[in-house]
């Protein structure tokens, strides 16, 4: 059953070939086998699992099964799950049990799926490689001694692995595409404001984005589907329906004009890496598909200006964490003060505090204008790059990241070097719009993602363009042979 | 700018109320300098007159009606606390 996909498994479960209950068993016994190699999981939930397999067995059985009733998939360990810890991959929430259950999560439950678990992450989503994580680093399923990418790793780890269908990730300046692309699987992040944001733990609250993680692109747009929609609790929930996603996933790519910015293909771009997208851009030409080369010329500084933006709301949204209501608490505090620097230092990794260090910094008097403000003037202007880009094109493509999965350990002592693997993925936050990886090859034994940009609200049209992709070829079918 | 020195980086960890082991200082004044070189990338470009962005959709906040819609969880969301007593979260003595 595990090598099906969620389309599949939704068909197999409409005509009764067998239950979600036997589905939903049969995954948890792969994810007790395989998850100690691969790290995946944080927490498994595996009683509560059978109970919602149970109910969605029953409401089948009452004739009200959607598409996704009975379907296993797992949450990445940021959403808010009721009763469930939802560490966010962090010692100042390992014990943290969550009141109340995001709206993702909400949602996903309405429609029926069933949660294995959560999935382990780069804490706070801060980190590229899964190695932030308290809960140690997630594995690559189609090399041990590689990083599965991050942060949404063991999202996109237990995807590529065979241990759910689907997962749910976020991408900050790149935690869904990332790991996609170095986990051979498809993910999708949608436009800012696509999907709520509401019982998601903030990182960078004008960045962070969830989207769904599968092995198909259509398996994206069902779970898209369920995830997608205003949500009043979110104040920047766009209000706005969200199209039937499955239903436009057939249309033809006849005359889709595909942007290729000249910038992704230069200096730090992987040779090997290269020629893989460029057979896939190839592939889309003999689909019907015209390319066009464009520039998108500020892209060098959307680094410089996440690493403004990205830290200074994160050194304003994790001042929550004191202490004092919830999360880890140092012991003995000697005075109030004392309460909150060791409990804060203690509870955060080293990167978490770096970033939180750095935003401190740029936030902090006398340097405002000089940091904040000139990173939000740079984000106008990669944000105009795209405009003028979309007045031409359809759709923008390049690699997803400049190389396949690095090993463990090799970046994690220096962290602008770590930085750089979200070269491609961060213009795409800064700007708000809607990106997706899918596979498209490998180098050795190492998977490579074809990032897809649209402009905003596009989501059905990259869903549609990586969909008609796998159509016509089979990487998104590969399995690593030791989890096939 | 000059590269963080350890003074700075105790200031700023201060105002992040981030409590920092003294042996580690030297090699957060040494990442946090080599991140603040990075970002100063954005010098290169004159911005002179470029309005700032500060959110991806040009929208404005919504506005709803000043009522109740949430119920009184207090016993619930305090179950999770570190210390409670009588309702009230409990921290050092702040007042002599």
């Amino acid at each position: 059953m595990h090598e099906k996909t969620i389309a599949q498994l939704s068909a197999s479960l409409a005509t009764g070939e067998f239950s979600s209950e036997e589905l939903t068993r049969a995954l948890l016994e792969r994810v007790e086998r395989f998850n100690p190699s691969l790290n995946a999981f944080i927490t498994v939930t595996a009683e509560s699992a059978l109970a919602q397999a149970r109910a969605a067995d029953e409401r089948r059985r009452q004739g009200a099964a959607g598409l996704l009733t009975g379907i296993p998939i797992a949450h990445k360990d940021i959403f808010c799950t009721d009763g469930v810890r939802t560490s966010c991959g962090s010692r100042i929430l390992d014990r943290f049990i969550a009141p109340y259950n995001a709206t993702v999560v909400e949602r996903l439950n309405a429609a029926g799926a069933v949660m294995l678990g959560k999935t382990n992450m780069d804490e706070f989503a801060m980190g590229s490689s899964n190695e932030t994580s308290f809960y140690g680093p997630v594995r690559n399923p189609w090399d041990l001694d590689a990083v599965p990418g991050g942060s949404s790793g063991g999202s996109a780890a237990a995807v590529a692995a065979r241990l759910t269908p689907g997962a749910t990730g976020t991408d900050t300046g790149g935690s869904i595409r990332q790991p996609a692309a170095l986990c051979g699987i498809t993910g999708i992040k949608p436009t800012y404001g696509r999907v709520s944001r509401w019982g998601m733990i903030a990182y960078a609250s004008s960045l962070d984005q969830g989207g769904p993680m599968a092995r198909t692109a259509e398996d994206c747009a069902l779970l898209l589907g369920a995830m997608a929609g205003f949500d009043l609790r979110d104040s920047t929930s766009v209000d706005r329906p969200a199209p039937d996603y499955a239903a436009l996933l057939d249309q033809p790519l006849t005359g889709l004009k595909i942007g290729l910015p000249k910038e992704y293909f230069g200096e730090g771009l992987d040779s090997a890496v290269a020629r893989v997208v460029e057979d896939a851009i190839a592939e889309y030409r003999k689909l019907g598909a015209e390319t066009v080369e464009i520039s998108l010329p500020n892209s060098h500084l959307a680094i410089p200006a996440y690493y403004v933006v990205a830290p200074a709301e994160c050194s304003s949204n994790l001042a929550r964490f004191d202490g004092v209501r919830y999360g880890h608490r140092c012991e003995n505090p000697k005075d109030l003060l004392d309460l909150y620097t060791r409990s804060r230092g203690e509870g955060f990794g080293a990167e978490v505090q770096r970033r939180i260090l750095v935003g401190t910094f740029a936030l902090s008097a006398g340097y405002y204008d000089a940091y904040y403000l000139k990173a939000q003037q740079i984000r106008r202007l990669i944000s105009d790059d795209f405009r003028q880009a979309f007045a031409q094109v359809d759709v923008i493509m390049g690699p997803t990241s400049p190389t396949v999965a690095f090993n463990l350990g090799e970046k994690v002592d220096d962290p602008i070097t770590m930085y750089l693997s979200d070269i491609y993925t961060i213009a795409v936050n800064l700007a708000g719009l809607p990106g997706l990886s899918l596979p498209v090859g490998f180098v050795g034994q190492r998977p490579v993602g074809l990032q897809v940009i649209g402009d905003y609200f596009t989501e059905d049209r990259l869903l549609n363009v990586a969909h008609r992709y796998q159509q016509v070829t089979d990487w998104h079918q590969r399995a690593p042979t030791a989890f096939a | 700018m000059m590269p963080l020195g350890t003074a700075e980086v105790a200031k700023i960890a201060h105002l992040a109320r981030l409590a920092i082991r003294e042996e580690e200082v030297p090699d957060y004044a040494r990442n946090l300098s080599a991140i603040l070189e990075l970002v100063e990338q954005m010098n290169a470009v004159d911005t002179t007159g470029v309005t700032p962005m500060a959110h991806p959709l040009d929208m404005v906040q919504r506005l709803r009606a000043d009522e109740i819609s949430e119920s009184n969880q207090r016993e619930h969301f305090q179950a999770i606390a570190p210390r409670v007593d009588a309702g009230l979260y409990l921290v050092p003595k702040v007042i002599e």
